[in-house]
This record gives C-alpha cells, structure tokens and sequence, in this order.
C-alpha cells in the first residue's frame, strides 16, 4: 500500500466507526432525551470526520459536514432545541456520508450526487425557521434496520426531488450482504483489557519457561529437552507478538502530519516549516490512538492561530518560513510530546477579552487571574479567539477537545506562550502500559525501578560521610564545580539505618532542576512494563506505578518528580519563557565522557552516548565480518578506534553503546575516565573519518570521536538509516 | 438485603471471619510481598499474582488485632472489590459455609465504631461466631490517622 492508500484506507475505517457512533448516538436521543454532554460528543463527532474529509479534500463530505456542524453549534449552544426533526435530518447526513465512503472506497471518488436539498435543510432547521413539509414524508431513516438498506436515499423535503443516490452502484455493483466493509475487516479491535492480561500472562510465561529451562538442564530425558527446547522458541516469539501488538512509534503518526501542515499551510497562505524529533518513541497503541485528534488539533491550531502570515512575520523582524516544531520523548516517567511554533504567542489581553464576552469567567474573576491562568482558558469549551468561523478552526471545539482526549487518558496539557516569540504546547502522558527503558537501584535491601528517562549519570562514592557536604542541614555533592543537592532515598522512604560509606548518587533532571538520589547499588537495566498501582496507593508521590522484574517479583517504579517534591526540591520554574530556557541551554558547556583506547585520550559528546555496558570478551562473535554481541536480544555490532581498542589483557570489554537511526552500536574502549564538562573547541586537524576533531579536554588533547560517521566508515547498516 | 449464602471464612488469633464466596476470586499460600514504604500500616506490599499486580492488605492491622507471629505465614484471600483485586492476609483458611439468614445479627454496639464500619454482621453458628466482613470497606483507605489520601 503506498502512504497515500494507508492514510486513505484508515480515514475510511475512521469514518466508518464515527458514523456508526453518531448514529447510535442520535438514535439514543430519541429515547433518552439530549444532554449537553451528548450534544458536545455529537458535535465533535462531527467535527473529527469533517476535519479529516478536509485533509483529504473531500468537498462533498466537507460540506455537508460544515452545514450539519453548524446546526449542532446552535443546539450546542442552546439557541435550538434538538427536535426529532433535526435528529431525522441529521440521520440523513449520516447516511449520504455513509454513501461517500462507500464510493470512495470503491475508487469511485466521493459520487457526484447532488446534496442542495440536504443542505438546504439543513440550513433552514439552523435558521429555526419551522419545516413546512410533514416530517414523516422525509425518506424514512434507515437506521434501525442498517442491514437491509442500500445506501442511501437522501431525505429531502418533500417539494424537492427524491434522488436515489448510490454512487458506490455505479462503479462497482454491491457485494451480497451489502453492509460487508472490506476495509474495517482487514483489522480487529480489541478490547484493551484483554491485551493487558495477555501481555500479563506472556510475562509470566517468560518466568516459568526459564524455571522449566533450569531444572532440564540438570535432566538428561532427549524428549523432555527437545520439548522444552521448543517451548522456549514459542515463549520467546509469543511474548515478541504479544508486545508488538501493542507498541509502535509515534513516526506511524508523524509521518502524516508534514501532508496535513502542507496543505493548510497552502490554504491559509502561509510559510511553514515542520520539525519533527523523537520518531522512535515508541507509543502504547491506545496511547497512540486517543493521542492522534488532539495532536493534529494542536498542529491546525499553530498554523491558524500561532503562525503568522509571511508578511507579518517580516515586520516582526522574524524569517518569513515559520517553524512547527514537534518533538516527542520519553521523560520522568511519562511520555512527553511537544509541539511548539516560533508565532505571534497567546495575547492574554485578547483572551481576556474573550473569555468575557463569551461569559466563560466573570468580570471580577478575570481580573484575578494571573497570566498563566488566562491563558489556560482556550482550553475552556466553547473558547475561540478566531474573529472568523472558517473551515480551519473558529467554532471553539478543538482545545477543550484536546485537554478531554488527553485527560481522558490520564494525561495533562500545559501551555506556554510569549507573545511575539512563539507558542509551546507540552502533552503529558503517564507511561501506564508503556514499556521503558529503567534502572534498578537497591535501597535498604529492596529493589526499585527508576525510568532512565530522568536519569542523567550515576557517581560512585566512597565515603559518604567525607564526600558529601552540608548547606545548612542540606546535604550536598560537589559535582563537577556545581553543588547537586543530595536526596537520601533510604530517609525519604523512613528507613532507619546505619549509612553504609559507599553509596552511588543518581543524578536525574526534573524540568531545569538536577539533583541526586542517593541509593546503596545500582544493578542494572531493564526493559519493564509500566502498571498503575491501586487506588490505595496511587496518592503516594514517590511512586509512578509498578512492574514486575526479571525474576517475577514486583518492585516500585520510583518517580523522580514525586521524589524531588516529597523531598522539598523546588523544582517548579514553569513560569520562565521556554525561549529563554533554551538560549540559556546553549550557553551551558558541553558533556563529554573522557576514556582511554591504547593509552590515546578520546571523548564523545555526552548527550550521545545510550549507556556503558561491559561484556566478558569470550562472549564477541563475529557476522559478517564485523564484531558483535548478543545485547537485549539483539546483535551489538561493536566498532573500535583504529586497529587498537579492548586489546589489554582484561578480560572484560569496556563497550559505550549509542543508539543511531533506531539501532544499537557499541565502540569498544579500554577504560571509561570521567565526564567533562566544558566549552570545547574543536579543531579539525586531520581528515580522518569518524572523528570531529581534536580538542583540549581536561588538560589533554583529546580526539572527538564521531560514532556515526566512524560506524558509516565501517560499512556497517545503519548507514542509509543516517543519511 | 440478604445475607444468607456462601461464604468463605478464615481464621485470625481465634477469630472466625468470612468474606462473601463470591468475591473471592482464589486463595494461595504466602507469596513473596514487596513491601511499599509511605503506605499506610495495612499495607503488606504487591504481589505478583500471574503477571498482575495485586495490593495485599493486613487483615491483622486492618481490624486493630496484634501482629502475626514472626514465623507464621498468612494465606491470600485475592477478593474482588469495585476498587480492583486485593489480597486479605489472614493466619488459616477454613471452610466454605452455607449459612441462613435467621442465624444473623448486625454487629453488637459494642464494637469499636471503626470496627464495626468494616462488619457486616455475625452469623451465630452452634460452636461459634462468624463475623462477615465487608470487602469493599476493607480495601478503602482508613478513615484514621493512617490514611493518606
């Protein structure tokens, strides 16, 4: 299927599920009488499938959509009172739309019925003007008996002309069955819980399979072993299929937005650049899904409202290509997606204004409201700042729609905005169900996970009681030059013990804030599976869920947030500029990890490097002529500086993982020295390919190792992934 | 409501308690339990009960009896509550019994307020007393000093 197909292919499967939903919905008026709740859920119903006939350029769709949407934004807003007469109206829109996808999915285009009739009434029910024609001479809806009805005869009034549309006939005749939908049958849906027990249940099957290994290992019975052998083989792939049912990288979602920004973008005449970062971050497909409206809600939104007009941004002073930037991570636990544009901002005066003449906030309340909290109000339904209702955005759905997706899911949205330099918007997802990289620490003999995404390093220290230092009763490590301010996990969760002298400090980053934990050892790392904890202990900050280890006992997931907060950090500087924080980033002076290959000093930025593993030497195979190991399930490929590299007589190979285009490399060192923190000039003396360049670092010239473009030297296959 | 039918009792110190039979969903022996420091007093720790993640709740602490004798292990009655699945640990298991309504009191008046919030009632059975406990009560955060929420 080429993109276009796909995306044409799930629209279809989409328009279908909405359809049927603003169906049931409209029928379930009739019989339980309207709410507001139910009237907002029908018009964003509405709303979702004219957005998406609007990407498409589908016009019929589109505008038969707009019409029916701006009769609901009456009712909506109490102007109209949603008769059984409107319900039968918009039943009929169901059907026509109905009709469209089964053209277009016959590859008969959108069928060229004519829809005046339709919009006409549709236009005069908005109008409230009273529908002269008797309602029961309108084509009677076929909703409650979907099965038999061919699509669709297009309810008119009676003055005008029935026409019996069916586009999807003249192209290609019905299959038998009629309602059969080729495209939603090619997938399932299933319920989420299920996949949860089945994930549950492969994760248990992992732990008995390798009790089952160990004790046939000791036995000698030739079937026992072959049976076992395959069981092992099943397990393995089982637990694979079962995890891929539900993960898959945010790029599944990216890939169709630089289509949409494109196009409205054309549409609003406007310059804009997409940036996508974080494709790899790998997504819970529920996630993924209850994500996919809000974020394409927030990107229309920075182009019609963010950005401006070429002209505009030249008198700004600003490049006339606007920016759109989206970036998506795993952070502290949660996944965290940001989508920022560098356009006019959010005017908190114009919001204001707004918001009070919408009568969303009182007059003497808006004048009690800070700045942020103003403008936390375009997330208040029925909030729009657009002077015009267009195609694009205008009726005031759209951000209250993003803050219910989102929080429906157990997700936050912060806005942060200066007027004139841009807009960012950060989505906040807890990692429930999503699979992360962590680290497991041990404190006061229990085990915990800690998510790798807040960790920044780790530091050994020998002698707490000397190395660590007091501000007061604060205790504090000088770290490189700078005072990290230290957390004793062991005091923090109440144990009361005797400090052992060696301890290794955690130093993770919350928001612009660092500070250590200290734990008493650091095992390893894990890939574990994010569970919410019950209600009785969901109120406990230090904690962000739980998992279940390797060996089958659970250990807590530690937050670090939660941590930093219990432990009195402030940590809390939402209030400063993004831009600002970003210029001061720049500033800072870069990490480099300093190590030895054959007695030569050699670094690589910090911020590249993945991890530090050690492996035994004998455990190096060779495939294809390059030099690997088995790591996490998959080949390691390992590189190494010249023809040198991991040749002392250790028996132990010091490996600096690095992760390029999604897969995994390792460089081989002789020793890890220390993390520099410096500014750095680097020089290019030599041409030497996997290098940029020397530089003085700590005192000694150093080389700058490339580990890229010293992996494309090396021929290995993660070359056309960089490029 | 009626409260004659099965129930599924359990012994603490010399107590005899019961919890609804159909709330029960299994019963197993002493798991391994991870301990959760900052939660309240009663309770015991996770476990992993076939890849979910089960809260485990000291029955003993829950009704303000002493703790368990260092080297007895408690049985896990797993019951299922509008809350999630909970683990109620308890000293022995004992028998599934069918009971009628005419053999039940509401809880004496005597009973601690607190307590008696946690009791359904007691069924007077010939050789003695079957207190029946209110699951979804007993996995709900104390309302006492030890509560977090």
């Amino acid at each position: 299927m080429t993109d276009d197909e796909e995306l044409l292919h799930e629209f279809l499967v989409e328009g279908y599920e909405n359809l049927d939903r603003l169906e049931r919905e409209l029928v379930g008026f009739e019989q339980r009488g309207a709410s507001a709740d139910s009237v907002s859920a029908i018009f964003r119903t509405i709303h979702t499938i004219k957005g998406t006939a609007g990407f498409f350029g589908f016009e019929r769709l589109q505008r038969i959509t707009h019409v029916a949407e701006s009769l609901l934004s009456q009712v909506r807003d109490g102007n109209l009172e949603l008769s059984s007469e409107i319900v039968t109206t918009l039943l009929g829109v169901v059907d026509v739309c109905r009709a469209i996808l089964k053209s277009l999915e016959a590859g008969a285009g959108e069928g060229s019925s004519d829809d005046t009739a339709l919009v006409q009434r549709l236009t005069e029910l908005q109008d409230g003007r009273a529908a002269k024609p008797d309602v029961a001479a309108v084509a009677a809806p076929p909703v409650t008996a979907p099965a038999a009805a061919p699509p669709v005869a297009v309810p008119v009034p009676a003055p005008a002309v029935t026409r019996p549309a069916n586009p999807a006939a003249s192209a290609t005749p019905p299959p038998a069955g009629d309602e059969q939908r080729s495209a939603s049958d090619s997938s399932v849906r299933v319920d989420v819980a299920l996949l949860d027990r089945l994930m549950d249940l492969a994760g248990e099957l992992v732990l008995a399979r390798n009790q089952l290994l160990k004790s046939v290992a000791a036995n000698r019975d030739a079937t026992l072993s072959q049976a076992t052998q395959r069981i092992d083989l099943i397990t393995s792939e089982m637990q694979e299929g079962v995890m891929k049912t539900r993960m898959q990288p945010i790029s599944g979602l990216w890939n169709k937005l630089p289509r949409v920004v494109r196009d409205l973008a054309a549409e609003l005449g406007k310059q804009v650049r997409l940036e996508l970062g974080g494709k790899d971050t790998d997504l819970d497909r529920s996630i993924l899904e209850a994500i996919k409206d809000p974020l394409t809600h927030l990107v229309r939104n920075a182009i019609d409202h963010g950005l401006e007009r070429p002209e505009r941004r030249l008198e700004a002073g600003k490049p006339a290509e606007g920016v759109l930037r989206l970036r998506a991570s795993h952070e502290g636990g949660q996944v965290l997606i940001e989508i920022s544009d560098d356009g006019a901002g959010i005017d908190p005066e114009r919001i204001r204004r707004k918001a009070l003449e919408r009568g969303l906030v009182t007059a003497e309340r808006a004048t009690r409201m800070t700045e942020t909290e103003i403008v936390k109000l375009i997330f208040a339904p029925g909030f729009s700042t657009a002077e015009q209702v267009t195609n694009v955005s205008g009726r005031g759905v759209g951000m209250d729609v993003v803050l219910t997706n989102i929080e429906s899911i157990g997700g936050t949205v912060d806005v942060e905005s200066r007027l004139g330099a841009g807009t960012t918007i950060r989505i906040k997802i807890p990692l429930t169900l999503a699979i992360i990289p962590a680290l497991t620490v041990v404190v006061d003999g229990d085990r915990y996970a800690l998510p790798q995404g807040a960790v920044v390093e780790l530091v050994r220290i020998d002698g707490v009681s000397r190395i660590v230092e007091h501000v007061h009763c604060a205790p504090v490590y000088r770290l490189r030059g700078q005072l990290l301010p230290l957390v004793y996990l062991d005091a923090l969760l109440g144990a009361a013990r005797p400090r052992a002298s060696a301890a290794i400090i955690v130093v993770v980053q919350v928001e612009e804030t660092q500070f250590g934990i200290v734990v008493d050892s650091v095992l390893d790392t894990e890939e574990i599976v994010v569970k919410p904890l019950g209600k009785r202990l969901k109120g406990i900050a230090a904690y962000a869920g739980a998992t279940i280890l390797g060996d089958g006992t659970v250990a807590l997931i530690l937050d670090a947030r939660g941590i930093g907060s219990l432990a009195g950090l402030h940590t809390a500087k939402r209030a400063e500029a993004p831009i600002a924080a970003r210029a001061a980033d720049e500033a800072r002076p870069t990490a480099f990890l300093v190590m030895n290959v054959a007695e030569q000093q050699v670094a690589v930025p910090l911020g590249e490097v993945a991890r530090l593993e050690a492996f035994q030497v004998g455990a190096v195979e060779r495939a294809a002529g390059v030099d690997v190991v088995q790591y996490r399930g998959r080949m390691l490929p390992l590189l190494r500086l010249g023809d040198s590299g991991g040749s002392t007589e250790s028996s132990i190979l010091n490996v600096i993982v690095y992760t390029i285009g999604g897969r995994d490399v390792g460089l081989v060192v002789d020793e890890v020295v220390d993390i520099v923190e410096e500014h750095v000039e680097i020089t290019t003396t030599t041409c030497r390919s996997g290098l940029h360049g020397s530089a003085v670092i700590g005192g000694r010239v150093t080389d700058v190792v490339d580990v890229a473009s010293l992996a494309r030297a090396r021929g290995l296959a993660i070359a056309e992934e960089l490029s | 409501m009626t409260v004659s039918g099965q129930y599924c009792t359990f012994q603490i110190g010399d107590m005899t308690l019961g919890v609804n039979a159909l709330a029960v969903q299994e019963i197993i022996r002493a798991q391994p339990t991870t301990r959760v420091p900052l939660a309240e007093p009663a309770i015991a720790g996770l476990i992993n009960l076939r890849g979910q993640i089960v809260t485990a709740i000291e029955l003993r602490c829950r009704l303000r009896l002493p703790p368990r004798p260092a080297d007895a292990r408690p049985m896990n009655v797993v019951v299922r509550t509008p809350d999630g699945v909970f683990s109620l640990l308890v000293d022995r298991i004992c028998d599934v019994i069918d009971v009628s309504e005419t053999a039940f009191d509401r809880p004496p008046e005597n009973v601690a307020p607190d307590i008696r919030a946690l009791i359904v009632g007691a069924f007077k059975l010939p050789d003695r007393l079957l207190l029946v406990l209110d699951t979804d009560r007993l996995v709900r955060a104390d309302t006492g000093a030890g509560d977090l929420s």
